[in-house]
């Protein structure tokens, strides 16, 4: 009888694929939210101090980026150990500053030019006295709102 | 019974779900954002005759090159500042005009008049650390949250915020305008009361 006919074989059905490129776009979509893009490398040092009294610094456009700290270990051969500024990829001198902070401004729109902050990122090995050069040389363009980026934590990690 | 072949899945709610946890995600995913210590520098102009403030309502809080802090002519630990930096704003020793009527200090002859006048000076050598420095800084702005912590909960005592959280609300982005629109009056109020007045000494041009 027919009706009682054995199935030929064990083989399962294929699984459709069909929604594979949702899941494929659900992926992309993810990431691209998720991902912070970090516009320069850092070629500096950069264990940041901690702090728990922070504000946040949200509106990304609104900020400036200077780095400081000792040069990377890759970096080292060629420029010393001593603590340095960076500005967007290069290496800078304090004399950069005040050009690079007009620069930035200009680049940014109409409107947000009176509102830019600009963030410090300066490693907690540096020594105080290039931050008083960078404060001195931000204060002659008027760069007046400017944020000490730290680590979220208790202030006295700082101190060993 | 007879073993069935497995009917074939279907698919069609796959896109579904997918653009369901894609929405799940979109929505629960903060980006990482920076976060510090905000501080405006003073303008270059030079000014002409400085305003003339009492000794006793200026705090100074210096650091060396060995990182070791001199908080009005003693030596202190740093675990101590916060305390001494509020007990200095919060002293309220003015008389008349210059008394504080919401200041809950010591009413010492020899500290700060009312909060309004009190100023903390800090002053780094060329050789201290920037990490000390920060810790300093927090400190010292923790002593002004302290404070105007205490007297939010004062003015708004049915709100459950506190000042730093009311102002965390305040700033981010996701709060709603008509909640900003309440918040601003209180925080200003606040904010007036102890005015963040931290000045950093030029820097000396002799070292």
């Amino acid at each position: 009888m027919s009706k009682f006919k054995k199935k030929k074989g064990g083989e399962l059905p294929a699984i459709s694929t069909a929604s594979l490129p949702d899941i494929v776009f659900m992926l992309l979509f993810f990431f691209m939210v998720a991902t912070v893009m970090r516009d320069s490398t850092l070629m500096v040092t950069n264990t940041l101090p901690a702090a728990d009294q922070v504000q946040k610094l949200d509106k990304k456009d609104r900020v400036m980026y200077i780095y400081a700290g000792k040069p990377s270990d890759r970096y080292q051969d060629k420029f010393g150990t001593q603590p340095k500024i960076q500005l967007n990829d290069k290496f800078a001198t304090v004399a950069d500053v005040g050009a690079f902070i007009l620069a930035e401004r200009a680049s940014k729109r109409q409107e947000l030019q009176n509102v830019l902050t600009t963030a410090l990122k300066v490693d907690g090995e540096t020594n105080m006295g290039l931050i008083t050069d960078i404060k001195q040389e931000l204060r002659k363009v008027n760069a007046l709102k400017i944020n000490y980026t730290t680590r979220n934590g208790d202030y006295m990690q700082n101190l060993k | 019974m007879a073993k069935r072949s497995a009917p074939e899945v279907n698919a069609g709610s796959m896109a579904d779900i997918a653009f369901l946890l894609l929405i799940f995600f979109l929505v629960t995913t903060t980006i990482e954002t920076d976060s510090g210590l905000n501080r405006k520098l003073p303008p270059m102009e030079d000014v002409v005759d400085p305003p003339i403030i009492k000794e006793r309502n200026i705090f100074t809080v210096v650091v060396n090159k060995n990182n070791d802090l001199l908080v009005e002519e003693k030596p202190m630990d740093i675990s101590e500042l916060r305390e001494a930096a509020v007990a200095f704003l919060d002293n309220g020793g003015g008389k008349g005009e210059d008394a504080c009527d919401f200041c809950q200090g010591a009413r010492n002859k020899a500290s700060s008049d009312n909060p309004e006048k009190a100023v903390i000076s800090l002053k780094n050598d060329r050789e201290t650390d920037y990490k000390v420095y920060i810790a300093v800084q927090n400190e010292l702005v923790a002593a002004y949250n302290v404070l105007r912590n205490r007297e939010f909960a004062r003015l708004n005592p049915n709100l459950g915020l506190s000042f730093v959280e009311a102002d965390r609300r305040y700033s981010d982005p996701r709060t709603s305008t008509s909640e900003k629109e309440v918040l601003k009056p209180k925080l200003a109020e606040v904010k007036l009361l102890f005015p963040q007045k931290l000045s950093e000494a030029e820097p000396s041009k002799t070292n």
